[in-house]
């Protein structure tokens, strides 16, 4: 039998499995609070108010969001054509080089409407070539992209600590960072949709990237399920002989996933660096590549599990900062456990409930399962 | 009718809705050779998995030398006397016959006096049954008929008195599959219980007592094999009259559409897997290659079709050349009219994750009618993939549904409505029927037909001897890499059976 586990409906697959698992990661996270001497279900109560209570909350939690549909897709797409790409966080730093270099150059003259597209273009430029050169390694010589990708995760690094305590940072200056930005390298906000519900809103750095997010996230969907490209993608990724039967280069698939992978998650250093903090400083990464790749691996890898996986994530940022606040027991080391968990749950034990869940499933109408005859081995 | 071996009562199994087996009854007498027959998904497999302990039975009652046996798992089967010989091998392969004689019956942690023993005892069953094989060579150097003779030996070791035969010759030349028999024979002669599993009704009347016909699910009829024939048992099994035999007319070869001139490939390791190989394919004809598994025509189909590259030779299309040493990829191949159906369509000819409609696309998804700029055009592939099904009577006839979700027979059908519809020159086909249903060989062989009558060049390969004998206008027969002779379509089975196990050309060798 070649499939492990037959099918099930896709509510059950795309709903019911990720709800189970996110469940199970919050008891056990519940038991962690109750072992620090806090009450889990208040931390949980600060927990989910804290991010969507108010509308600052609500602001900060799609702020962070933004940031991991970016990584999310980044990701997936790589995923798409089995690549597993772990340089995101690396080529995500790199974009945000790309963006300096055109805001430190045109924001004195340009307004933001300008700028704004030629960042995109430059940090996903970048974003992209960061991601090809692992991908023209691993094409051409079989080093193994995981390996490449995380060093070159390291390798982005010491470039931009390099570049930011040098050629970057202004003369005279003590701080690790670039310049800031004039005005018109800084996006326009979006708190006002919120507010547009009602809710108040002091500062937020919600901006138009959310927007950009989402746009990428339909332009992915379009581009795995409804192009050429996307269709030698998938096959490559499910299967690189039937690709080479299909007569698709192993070569330019990979490199072009890889540069496409590379290019989102430059475009994600758009979000903090002209949304937020106006000038690049060193770490604005932060670890949100990684969490793309819980994010890629619990939204399914579909656009649209990733938008709502990345929300998810962005509640645990920002909910999570809340929960530290109120909690003093509780640290930011606590708030990381309670992420980290999630992750395990819904990334790594994604499969372990399936297998009982399915049993279910079939007891009760055995066709939800869509279940197969056993075939014979029979040649 | 001596006491029964094996009694099996009513039983069922299913998975999900899917009833593997109902209410089945079978007896198989002590001493005899019982054959089971069936089409790919009658349950055949699932019965056995059953009577061996992998699945459990949903209920019914089994019943071993007249006594209820309950058997969860296979240590229990083999307790009660019961032993399996797999159609995929379950040895391992860098063991020496010994190794993987005692392999889950070590008596001690030091294995000494387990080998000491197994030695002795092997030595025994070797004489008994006439099964010689070296204890001390290594699996992986044995040829597959000799791996065989180890898996019957290991059933014996565990004191196996009813042995079942999962498809045992599907991987072994005429000669090697004769060899079988006569052991079969012998063991039986010594009172064991034979229960053989085979979709190849020549076999079952060769060499059972009785035979059991299943379909669906059910079993249909058991007779005793002298009083029926080979049309009764094919009927049974597909529910209808099935032609053995393809009716196909003279064939009218034309102009030559390929050519092959001194091929030669080397797999990864560098082991020439195809030695020196010229021959030409005309239009309107079928060239059948034959040849025991391995002997070098997997490596000729995936060179000519350009998945690996050749070494050497000069190959022409159409009669331009085309450079299959590393410049031809597949795609520029099919642009010129070469359509190729690869003899493993679960992981080359096939993306089993893909929905139906994106695999009748596969390969020539870069078509301007499949595109609309850089995107599919869905409507037009939908369009194309439910007229395929219709042609093809592919089911079920959902173009949406995952591919793996199809049986084999309409798998291959998926691969050779894609290629066969393109109206290619050349087409070229490995295992055209592996794992594939009666019903659907009939239908897939009046394809390949049509498809010669219609001027094109095919080029079939193929381990089913039978296969080849009713498709082929000309029989080439490979061995260890070279074309070792070529004949007519009226070359007995014993003439290509010595050609394939190279006899022949060991003799013109010496």
């Amino acid at each position: 039998m070649s499939t492990p586990y037959a099918k099930l409906p896709a509510w059950a697959d795309y709903g019911l499995i990720p709800l189970i698992n996110l469940s199970v990661a919050f008891i056990v996270a519940g038991f962690v609070v109750l072992l620090v001497g806090e009450n889990p279900l208040r931390a949980a109560v600060i927990l989910v108010e804290g991010a969507f209570g108010k509308g600052t909350g609500i602001a900060f939690t799609l702020f962070y969001a933004t940031t991991f549909i970016f990584t999310g897709l980044s990701v997936a797409v790589a995923a798409h054509c089995s690549l597993f790409n772990i340089g995101t966080e690396g080529q995500a730093y790199i974009g945000g080089l790309g963006i300096a270099l055109v805001c430190l150059s045109f924001d004195s003259t340009l307004p933001w409407w300008v700028i704004f597209p030629m960042a995109i273009v430059a940090a996903a430029a970048f974003g992209a070539l960061w991601g090809l050169i692992p991908a023209y390694l691993q094409a051409k010589r079989g080093s193994h992209i995981v390996i490449t990708t995380i060093m070159f995760n390291f390798i982005a690094a010491s470039v931009m600590v390099y570049l930011l305590v040098g050629a970057l940072k202004p003369a005279g200056s003590q701080a690790p960072q670039t310049r800031n930005f004039l005005a018109g390298a800084e996006l326009p906000k979006l708190n006002w949709i919120i507010e547009l519900f009602g809710a108040k809103i002091r500062s937020a750095p919600l901006n138009i990237c959310f927007l950009l997010a989402l746009v990428m996230a339909f332009l992915v969907w379009l581009l795995i399920w409804r192009t050429r490209l996307g269709y030698e993608m998938r096959t490559y990724g499910h299967s690189p002989k039937a690709a080479r039967y299909a007569g698709i280069s192993e070569t330019r698939i990979i490199i072009t996933a890889m540069m496409i992978s590379g290019a989102l998650a430059g475009m994600m250093a758009l979000n903090p660096v002209m949304g937020d903090q106006h000038n690049v400083a060193i770490d604005f990464v932060s670890g949100a590549g990684y969490v793309g790749i819980a994010v890629a691996l619990m939204g399914r890898l579909h656009p649209v599990g990733i938008v709502l996986a990345a929300i998810l994530f962005g509640m645990l940022y920002q909910g999570g900062a809340e929960l530290a606040f109120e909690m003093p027991a509780i640290s930011r080391d606590m708030i990381v456990i309670i992420q980290g968990l999630v992750i395990l749950f819904a990334g790594a034990l994604e499969h372990m409930f399936r297998p009982y869940i399915q049993t279910l499933f079939a007891s009760f109408s055995p066709k939800s399962v869509g279940m197969q005859a056993v075939k014979g081995t029979g040649a | 009718m001596a006491q029964a071996a094996i009694e099996l009562i009513g039983i069922n199994k299913s998975f999900g809705a899917v009833r593997a087996n109902r209410d089945i009854n079978l007896q198989v007498a002590r001493g005899t050779i019982h054959g089971i027959v069936g089409e790919n998904g009658a349950g055949k497999s699932t019965l056995m998995s059953i009577l061996y302990g992998f699945y459990q039975a949903d209920s019914g009652e089994i019943h071993v030398g007249g006594k209820p046996a309950s058997i969860h798992t296979s240590n229990d089967a083999i307790a009660l006397g019961i032993g399996m010989v797999h159609q995929h091998f379950m040895l391992v392969d860098n063991f020496t016959v010994l190794e993987n004689i005692i392999l889950g019956a070590e008596t001690d942690a030091l294995l000494k006096s387990s080998i000491a023993k197994a030695r002795s005892e092997l030595d025994r069953l070797e004489r008994e049954y006439g099964l010689e094989v070296d204890p001390d060579a290594v699996i992986e150097e044995l040829p597959v008929g000799l791996q065989q003779r180890v898996e019957i030996l290991k059933a014996l070791y565990r004191g196996a008195e009813i042995l079942i035969l999962d498809e045992p010759t599907g991987v072994l030349t005429p000669a090697e599959a004769d060899h079988l028999f006569r052991i079969l024979k012998q063991l039986k002669e010594q009172g064991k219980t034979i229960v053989l599993i085979t979709h190849k009704l020549r076999e079952i009347m060769a060499i059972t007592d009785t035979v059991s016909v299943m379909r669906q699910g059910t079993m249909v009829a058991t007779r005793v094999t002298k009083e029926t024939t080979v049309g009764e048992l094919a009927e049974l099994m597909v529910g209808r009259r099935v032609l053995l035999r393809v009716e196909k007319g003279e064939s009218e070869a034309g102009a030559i559409k390929l050519s092959v001139k001194n091929l030669t490939v080397k797999d990864s390791r560098g082991v020439t897997m195809v030695d020196n190989v010229s021959f030409d394919v005309r239009g309107g004809e079928i060239v059948g290659i034959a040849g025991v598994a391995g002997n070098g025509q997997s490596e000729l189909l995936e060179a000519i079709s350009g998945i690996r590259h050749a070494v050497s030779g000069e190959v022409t299309l159409d009669g331009k050349p085309i450079d299959l040493t590393g410049k031809a990829d597949p795609g520029e191949l099919r642009d010129r009219g070469l359509a190729h159906v690869p003899e493993d369509r679960h992981h080359v000819g096939l993306v089993l994750a893909f929905e139906e409609n994106e695999n009748s696309i596969l390969g020539y998804h870069d078509d301007e009618r499949y595109l609309k700029g850089p995107f599919l055009n869905v409507d037009a592939i939908m369009a194309d993939a439910k007229e395929k099904i219709e042609k093809y009577d592919i089911r079920p006839g959902n173009p949406r549904l995952r591919t793996a979700n199809f049986s084999g027979g309409n798998q291959q059908k998926i691969v050779l409505a894609r290629e066969m519809e393109q109206d290619p020159g050349v087409l070229i086909v490995g295992q055209p029927t592996r794992g594939v249903d009666v019903g659907a060989i009939e239908f897939i062989h009046k394809r390949l037909i049509a498809m010669r009558d219609q001027g094109k060049a095919v080029l079939v390969v193929s381990v089913e001897l039978d296969e080849i004998r009713s498709l082929s206008d000309r029989i080439l027969v490979m061995f260890a890499g070279r074309v070792v002779g070529e004949r007519g379509p009226d070359a007995t089975e014993g003439e290509l059976g010595l050609l394939m196990a190279g006899v022949e050309h060991q003799e013109a060798a010496q």
